[in-house]
């Protein structure tokens, strides 16, 4: 996730630099929200396992939620939405690590386009995450340590049973709608997929149905990164009581070139230089870009945990909804009942429109209820979660179109235009 | 809350001819959809599944923010993706002049729908035809807004014309309705070439022959 706003810090560029001070009370709290999130959390016990695809079944394990809104009478104003690779639940709460908002806090809540005076919104922290969401950082219960790459290796369908059994939980049998941009839109057209008769309507948006080479090759690089960094140290930096920040950072800063579009990048930086007349002839950061990265770095290893990220990455990676269905996506959705909606933004080149036509194909062949809308945006992947008022009022009317079908009561008279 | 008199009252007169063609409960694919006007009547006063295909953005997202199943494509592209049959009715309203192989666009139609509406204005009409002898230019008007030189409409044609291509394409006219310039219904018993005369719009209901 790309900050909404950013302004060139007034300080000196921040180097790259292991022995730079940790912000201790963040890392601490990051730790700690691992196990025992500030946010609602379901535990699973030794009865009820999550299978994972990669054979292993993991018991005792815990998925940390939030929700906003209240459930209707008949249980059938559920929305879930899934976050993106280093999203968390926190989607319209005060985020305990960082303490800023939530995420997606121009889509969601009071009077925005999922609404939540209408609807029951509740946003889990993904398999492999590092919240409070079962993942490597989590102890592993068999040796009181952490997991690190103990954990099975997890899946997109794995994160998506995982929210099933949280969702059933609840006592929810179908949700109104499942939705998600990016990672999370992987995950909504797996609901889709994977549980046709529990999804209403999807939302996905800025997605693709399967990682392709080159979303592969840039993961790839982020975690040579990680694992490159000495303090690593194969995994197990937590007991050692090391935090390879130097990799992770470097990691986020290639990830983030491919969130944003090379014409955003140029509007806003340009070749300005940081905080100086003239280059340096050095390798300090002389260009207002390579400032704007290392921040984004540094600001992001406080945050997230090393080798979620490796897992996360890797989950995406494994995307492939065709490849489980003969290599025919339109299989996957044969005889669907589901409502979609698929928005893709036309500077992203992470994942392009063409992957969601290819997705619009498909439902079209499978005679599902399809919408699909190409927004015109220069501002690359990252568009989902900036402040595009047509992407909103979409989602708005595309939900709004779904629970009149699906009898939904809205909180006051609605205007179908 | 728009009631349905508001909803019907400002929709163009041929697709309130096309909703009345078309049976309640059906599925029905609008090729050319705009804002999803002609959708939304159908929703809302027939019970149909309606789905549609628009070519311009604005159209698709005023559509998707009504709420109607509506993506974003092109008709001289886009409807190889669709099964055989798989809709009732597939609807061309004002369209067919758009596309850049209105045949092949036809003959995929009466591929993917058992019934197909297309509507059309019609360049046959007296007033065209005065425009074009008399004054010697490419008429311009209030149904045909367009200078020649900037027009998406690059395939006229004559209800005549039209008629043509439907026995070509191996299909017949199971029902044609033909509008005069205010409107109103030029009556049924009315030869062609009156039509092809007085009428400036028409509808037509077609299907494959054998189906």
């Amino acid at each position: 996730m790309a900050l909404v706003v950013w302004k060139l810090p007034d300080t000196e560029a921040p180097m790259l630099d292991a022995t730079l001070p940790e912000t201790d009370a963040q890392a601490s709290l990051r730790r700690n929200e691992a196990d025992n999130p500030s946010s609602l959390v379901m535990r699973f016990g030794t009865d009820a396992p999550l299978t994972l695809d990669a054979g292993p079944a993991i018991a005792p394990w815990q998925i940390a939620y939030q929700t906003y809104g209240e459930l209707n009478a008949d249980r059938s104003n559920a929305i879930l939405i899934c976050h993106a690779l280093t999203g968390d639940q926190h989607v319209a709460s005060t985020n305990p690590v960082t303490g800023k908002p939530g995420w997606w806090t121009l889509m969601v809540g009071p009077g925005k386009p999922i609404d939540t005076d209408r609807f029951f919104v509740i946003c889990s922290n993904v398999l492999g995450g590092c919240l409070g969401t079962t993942g490597p950082a989590s102890t592993n219960p068999e040796t009181g340590q952490p997991y690190g790459l103990d954990l099975p290796v997890v899946t997109i369908a794995d994160m998506v049973r995982a929210q099933a059994m949280l969702v059933t939980s609840l006592g929810i049998d179908q949700l109104f709608a499942v939705v998600g941009g990016s990672m999370g839109g992987m995950q909504a057209l797996q609901w889709a997929a994977s549980y046709p008769d529990r999804v209403f309507s999807t939302v996905a948006i800025a997605t693709s149905y399967r990682h392709s080479s080159q979303n592969i090759a840039f993961h790839e690089v982020g975690r040579q990164a990680v694992m490159a960094d000495p303090d690593w140290c194969g995994g197990r930096y937590l007991e050692a009581g090391r935090n390879p920040k130097k990799g992770l950072a470097v990691a986020r800063m290639a990830a983030h070139i491919t969130y944003m579009s090379d014409r955003s990048l140029h509007q806003k930086f340009g070749r300005n230089l940081q905080d100086r007349e003239a280059v340096a002839f050095g390798f300090d950061a002389d260009f207002q870009i390579e400032s704007y990265l290392r921040h984004q770095g540094m600001a992001f290893v406080d945050r997230f945990d090393a080798n979620s990220y490796l897992y996360v990455t890797r989950a995406t990676d494994y995307f492939d909804l065709a490849a489980d269905h003969g290599g025919v996506l339109a299989n996957v959705f044969k005889g669907t009942k589901t409502r979609f909606c698929v928005l893709s933004f036309t500077s992203d080149w992470l994942y392009p429109t063409s992957e969601s036509r290819a997705v619009v194909h498909a439902l079209n062949a499978a005679g599902a209820p399809v919408s699909f809308v190409e927004i015109d945006s220069d501002r690359g992947h990252d568009s989902f979660l900036l402040d595009i008022p047509e992407q909103f009022r979409i989602v708005h009317g595309f939900l709004s179109g779904a629970a009149r079908v699906r009898g939904i009561a809205g909180p006051a008279a609605e205007d179908i235009r | 809350m728009t009631d349905l008199a508001d909803l019907t009252s400002d929709v163009r007169i041929d697709l309130k001819l096309i909703a009345d063609l078309i049976e309640p409960g059906s599925r029905v694919l609008d090729i050319g959809c705009g804002d999803g006007a002609l959708l939304e009547l159908l929703e809302r006063t027939r019970g149909v599944d309606a789905r549609g295909i628009e070519i311009s953005q604005e159209g698709v997202n005023a559509a998707v923010g009504r709420g109607l199943s509506v993506i974003q494509g092109d008709a001289d592209s886009d409807l190889v993706q669709y099964p055989d049959q798989s809709f009732d009715y597939v609807v061309l309203s004002h369209t067919i002049q758009a596309t850049r192989n209105a045949r092949r666009v036809l003959d995929e139609m009466l591929r993917i729908g058992r019934h197909v509406v297309v509507s059309l204005p019609n360049f046959g009409h007296l007033d065209v035809r005065f425009r074009l002898m008399f004054l010697g230019r490419m008429p311009v008007s209030k149904r045909l807004p367009y200078s020649w030189y900037d027009t998406p409409n690059i395939h006229f044609c004559t209800i005549r014309d039209f008629v043509e291509l439907v026995k070509d394409v191996g299909a017949h006219v199971d029902q044609a309705i033909v509008l005069d310039a205010s409107g109103k219904r030029l009556p049924f018993s009315l030869p062609w070439i009156v039509w092809n005369l007085l009428g400036a719009q028409a509808v037509f209901l077609l299907s494959r022959d054998g189906h």
